[in-house]
């Protein structure tokens, strides 16, 4: 059955501005799933939850043309240990996350990979690839740089990659479980840790769950400053990692400047908000701080300035032929495969999946904000790379709209907490993709449940296919090109 | 190739731009001398994330950009923590970093310095201690000092080493 059959029998969840659930038998669950791939949607996430009591349910939430559709399925404890068929055959980011599930709630899927994902206790049984001259080259969990944990082992001949496994799992710090223990009213702070280069994005999406589930009608001063902090958040990730693919391409010059336009841009945001990074800006109601006009016109300024190198930036990166030898045809995903693996978000846009929830399923204020999508077809680190480009002058060009127009008004309102129950989900196009958030609010203003999901979960495996024949030097600049979360995925 | 050091030339060495009484200039001429002093060669360190959400990373990459001039300080990040005088620490200890981390701190060679970076690593932070995490890096191995803030700016984190490297 076409998916927007499902859609019209779901019924609305509050928060994210097109999303609805929908309760599913044991034989509807994969049925649900296979819907929405023949439809052209993406698995968003997956999770299970668990009452003290045993009742479990697990949820599969989907990204697809009217909105976020979202399948529950209801384990009762009964006999039998609860269990469900799992979706890695439809939707193959699915495995890793039916894994990470078991280890947080002990309810198995069907899935045939059953090693521990998030659990570290045994040692890790790694696909072994046999063959003459074949090794395996093993990196992490602590790497050479400042970067976040995790292991990737190589299988190599020479210097080519027959194959990379990825053992991720290292920063796992029971986020959810610590989700449980606050008020919901002040989780969000939470939120904007679990991916802090997401802080922005994270907590907006918390904040929109749990403002729609109060009903609550934010001012529009308050979403437009959210936006402002959301573009300056990709804008000043897409500096950083210009930069640094520039350096990983042996070209030094490259994370020279964008460190400096990135110290400026951050420079200029602390001014403005009185610090560098977003952390707890966005809070319940709105924001924790406004914007003066005098500050507004200072911080526009600075991000023309910023956007302005990065044009010049631009031309060089384009005319130097090392960078673009480097760049062009490494680390190749695709479009038909990050089409069957589900690439969502920046990745997916540079291998022509061509998904920004700003544009497909706007909130305010993009509803008024036209955001222009930037698509690339290539799927090779400069398609990454393009793609970080353009989506920096689009963050700069929807900056100055936002900090000139500024609509008047309160800079936040009052939340209650919700009703003990009420069910509520976030969709924020961060700077590296959808971020969502579902929360389940407990009684007294308690949380029975947040799952935050970062789109690394989806994009973590397309990295060990776009890897394939590259040779291991190479490595450094494609990951780089990815930049994924480890935090993010690792709960 | 033009355009390139058309570039260079007019951005000039902003690290050394004199008119902005900048205080982290101050603190990178004194963190240089006690450096020089205690080590008399450069400043070795190995980071490591034990448990970060990654927004302390981000501003010790920070400090390697042109404003800081961190190896002008004589200070530099490593490869290795057998090459590293000092370690930066950053995050909650997790339990499934609590091994990694001792190996490092064990493959460190002595007199060695431990600067725990951000407030999950001065307190637990956001997360406390809990079944998935050990809470503060002293919890685990001995440290020097701590530098709060989340995330510390890079120049608290040039005072944090200068704490570090002069006690």
């Amino acid at each position: 059955m076409p998916v927007r059959r499902w859609w019209e029998r779901g019924q609305r969840i509050p928060g994210a501005s097109s999303a609805r659930g929908v309760g599913v038998d044991a034989e509807q669950w994969p049925q649900v799933a296979r819907d929405v791939a023949a439809s052209g949607g993406v698995l968003l996430g997956l999770w299970v939850s668990r009452e003290p009591g045993g009742d479990a349910a697990v949820y599969g939430a989907y990204l697809t043309d009217p909105g976020v559709l979202l399948a529950e399925l209801a384990l009762p404890a009964g006999g039998q240990p609860p269990h469900y068929r799992g979706l890695e055959d439809i939707f193959p980011a699915a495995s890793r996350l039916q894994r990470a599930a078991f280890d947080l709630s002990g309810v198995r899927s069907s899935d045939p990979d059953r090693r521990p994902w998030l659990d570290h206790t045994d040692s890790y049984a790694f696909v072994r690839v046999d063959g003459e001259g074949v090794h395996e080259i093993a990196v992490g969990p602590v790497h050479a740089g400042t970067i976040e944990p995790g292991h990737f082992r190589f299988s190599v001949v020479g210097e080519k990659v027959l194959r990379l496994e990825e053992h991720l799992g290292y920063v796992h710090k029971g986020l959810e479980q610590r989700f449980s223990a606050l008020p919901i009213l002040q989780g969000h702070r939470l939120a904007a840790r679990v991916s802090g280069d997401s802080a922005v994005a994270f907590s907006w999406a918390y904040c929109q769950a749990l403002e729609g589930m109060s009903g609550c009608a934010l001012p529009m001063r308050a979403l437009w400053l959210r936006a402002v902090c959301l573009e300056l958040e990709r804008l000043a990730n897409h500096l950083g990692d210009l930069g640094a693919l520039g350096n990983d391409a042996g070209f030094a010059f490259g994370l020279a400047q964008f460190s400096r336009l990135k110290e400026d841009l951050l420079r200029a945001v602390s001014a403005a908000f009185g610090r560098r990074y977003l952390f707890d800006t966005v809070v319940p109601g709105g924001m924790a701080v406004d914007v003066s006009a005098d500050a507004a016109r200072a911080l526009a300024a600075a991000v023309r300035a910023v956007c302005a190198e990065t044009v010049e930036l631009r031309t060089i990166y384009d005319e130097h032929e090392g960078v673009r030898d480097r760049f062009t045809g490494a680390g190749r995903l695709e479009p038909q495969l990050a089409a069957r693996l589900g690439v969502i978000g920046l990745a997916g846009r540079a291998s022509a999946q061509a998904r920004d929830v700003r544009v497909d399923l706007p909130h305010p204020p993009y509803t008024e904000l036209p955001v222009a999508k930037v698509v690339h077809q290539d799927g090779d680190v400069a398609a990454r790379v393009a793609v970080r480009f353009e989506e920096a002058q689009e963050s700069g060009r929807l900056l100055g709209r936002l900090l000139s127009g500024l609509p008047d008004g309160e800079r936040a309102v009052t939340v209650d907490a919700p009703a003990d129950g009420a069910f509520g989900v976030g969709l924020i196009e961060g700077w590296r993709g959808p971020v969502l958030v579902a929360l389940q609010a407990g009684p007294q203003g308690s949380i029975r449940r947040c799952h935050p999901h970062d789109p690394s979960w989806q994009n973590w495996p397309a990295l060990e296919y776009a890897i394939l024949g590259n040779i291991v030097p190479d490595f450094p600049l494609i990951n780089k090109s990815f930049n994924l979360s480890y935090s993010g995925v690792d709960l | 190739m033009l355009k390139t050091l058309r570039k260079i030339a007019s951005i000039g060495l902003v690290s050394e731009t004199p008119p902005e009484p900048d205080e982290l200039l101050r603190v990178g001429r004194a963190l240089n001398d006690r450096i020089a002093a205690v080590l008399g060669r450069a400043l070795c360190i190995r980071h490591v994330d034990a448990g970060s959400c990654n927004g302390c990373e981000l501003e010790i990459q920070a400090l390697g950009n042109p404003y800081y001039n961190l190896e002008g300080c004589n200070i530099r990040f490593v490869a290795s923590p057998r090459h590293a005088d000092l370690l930066l620490v950053t995050g909650p200890v997790v339990k499934n970093m609590e091994a990694a981390l001792q190996r490092v701190y064990a493959a460190t060679p002595a007199p060695k310095l431990v600067v725990a970076l951000g407030e999950c690593a001065c307190t637990g932070g956001a997360l406390g201690e809990c079944p998935a995490s050990l809470g503060r890096v002293s919890n685990l191995i001995p440290v020097d000092v701590a530098v709060p803030g989340c995330p510390p700016s890079p120049a608290r984190i040039l005072q944090g080493i200068l704490t570090a490297v002069g006690g």
